[in-house]
């Protein structure tokens, strides 16, 4: 299975190659930046949906292979919150310090986005064998906060919307029974 | 009172042409400032030609005219609020083609003299169509400046001979979820969508009954065939496809404080100082531009109707 790998990076990547291009060309709509912050937001959210997913699977199947690209998903995710972050930063707030630290203190959903982020951040950097190696049992602790940061960025998505989201109710029906299948015992 | 008396040239044959050349210059500063991935293309003007709805025909230039340039037809016609039609902003114009404008009348009752319903076509000759370039502000910190064409809502208002009781007036859009298939779930908004302003502000000259965009007739996505524009308040109250007009002794709840009471207040005036409780109000970002620019009090038209606030307090007015 040597293509595995290659094709999941591939496939990861196509959204951004896609938000790039019609960035590029004028297929974003008439506020890209909202649009491109939303894109970025709702692929790092559905990575870290689809890591979950797999993960589960694995766990319940005793089929290993999906956790050969746990590593991978996660990061991807982490890359798409990133440049979210960044976008969020650069365009939209264009660099403007007191605007930031505003928003981090008077809007809770930036603050709850971050916490987020910053547990996907931890997670990025202990993602290596070493950082695993070097955690131990505690490496396992951390990594499970991701079913703390997946509520948080599905949080983060119903707080921005102005009415109900139904993007982010189809997060929740996702990751509640994927949260409950987590708690059932291992079968294999 | 300002009035500036807009460009005798129609806006429809110069402003795709200006928008384009701005969005150059964007782009150019922005080639100079050293690129970030996306931003070419993000500002690029989209060049596609689109079909639009019949050109209105003895529309005459109206009075408070604005030098800015004009947000592209594109823009204006894509990138729309209108949950009837879905909560994302390209669903109106998706599924808005639903919507059968004609034949239409508005109902008119509540305190006045000539309660019944108007056919469009007679609205259309209440009053000569203006053009009103107008900037309009959404409560999500964004702009845009739209020609509209239309006529003042007072006109329709005196034709229906308000009585002395009346100082309200509600407006309600259509409730059809047929036709509008947003409205199916009632989860997104109570429906239908209404809307009130007090009488003062309704017979206010600034506020106008919109029947068309760049000299041609209101897309459905826009809100057709005749919608409510109070460019001084957030988008939202600007209400799209109007079936009655209600006059009322007591102020309406409107949707958006029904729905959500601490975020949306019944004046809803555009205020930098006064922050939706998820977003800052202090700036925006307007349609085609980059950076954002500082919001203004009443939207920019405070010499025209802060008059109609005094003495009531600021913090109250969102
Ligand atoms: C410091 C971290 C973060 C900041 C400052 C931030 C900021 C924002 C902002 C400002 C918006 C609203 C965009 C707009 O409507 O213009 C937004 C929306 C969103 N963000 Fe974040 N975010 C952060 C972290 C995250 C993370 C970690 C995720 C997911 C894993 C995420 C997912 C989303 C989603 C799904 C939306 C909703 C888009 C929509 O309404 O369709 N965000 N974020």
């Amino acid at each position: 299975m040597r293509w595995l790998k290659p094709s999941v990076f591939l496939l990861c990547s196509l959204p951004l190659l896609w938000l790039v291009w019609s960035g590029l060309h004028g297929g974003l709509g008439a506020n890209p930046i909202e649009a491109a912050m939303h894109e970025l937001g709702h692929w790092a959210l559905r990575l870290l949906l689809l890591g979950l997913a797999l993960n589960i699977l694995s766990r319940h199947s005793g089929w290993r292979r999906p956790m050969q690209l746990r590593r991978m998903l996660g990061l991807f995710a982490f890359a798409y919150a990133l440049l979210h972050l960044l976008v969020y930063i650069t365009l939209d707030q264009f660099f403007d310090l007191p605007a930031i630290l505003e928003d981090l203190r008077f809007r809770p959903y930036i603050l709850i986005g971050l916490s987020a982020w910053l547990i996907l951040l931890a997670m990025a950097i202990t993602s290596t064998r070493h950082w695993q190696r070097r955690l131990g049992r505690r490496w396992a602790r951390l990594h499970r906060l991701v079913y703390v940061a997946v509520p948080l960025a599905i949080t983060h998505n119903f707080m921005v919307a102005k009415t109900i989201s139904p993007e982010a109710m189809v997060y929740t029906a996702l990751f509640i029974p994927l949260l409950i299948l987590r708690l059932l015992p291992r079968r294999a | 009172m300002l009035i500036k008396r807009p460009d005798p040239i129609p806006s429809s044959a110069i402003t795709d042409e200006a928008i384009y050349r701005e969005r150059r210059r964007f782009l150019g500063q922005f080639a100079l400032g050293g690129g970030a991935l996306l931003l070419p293309g993000l500002l690029a003007a989209q060049a596609r030609a689109e079909a639009r709805p019949p050109k209105l025909e003895g529309v005459v230039p109206g009075p408070f005219g604005s030098e800015e340039s004009l947000t592209s037809y594109q823009d204006i016609t894509s990138y729309n609020n209108f949950y009837e039609f879905g909560t994302d902003k390209g669903d109106p114009k998706k599924h808005a083609q639903l919507l059968r404008t004609r034949p239409w009348s508005v109902m008119v009752e509540g305190e006045v003299a000539r309660p019944g319903p108007i056919d469009i076509e007679d609205i259309l000759k209440l009053h000569p169509l203006e053009e009103r370039i107008y900037r309009m502000r959404c409560v999500e910190a964004w702009s845009m400046v739209i020609p509209w064409v239309g006529f003042p809502l007072a006109a329709l208002l005196k034709h229906a001979e308000p009585n002395s009781r009346a100082r309200y007036v509600e407006f309600t859009t259509l409730h059809d979820p047929e036709q509008m298939p947003g409205q199916r779930d009632r989860r997104i908004l109570p429906w239908p969508y209404v809307e009130g302003l007090r009488i003062d502000e309704a017979m206010h000259p600034l506020c106008i009954l919109a029947v068309g965009l760049y000299g041609h007739e209101l897309p459905n996505q826009n809100g057709a065939p005749l919608r409510l524009v109070v460019p001084w308040k957030y988008g939202f109250k600007s209400i799209k496809s109007i079936v009655r007009i209600r006059l009322l002794e007591a102020a309406p709840t409107t949707t958006w404080q029904q729905l959500s009471p601490r975020e949306y207040g019944f004046y809803a005036n555009v205020n930098p100082e006064v922050d939706h409780p998820r977003w800052s109000q202090r700036r925006e970002r307007r349609i085609g531009e980059l950076r954002r620019r500082d919001t203004l009090p009443f939207n920019g038209y405070a010499e025209e109707v802060a008059h109609l606030y005094q003495g009531m307090d600021p913090k109250t007015l969102f």
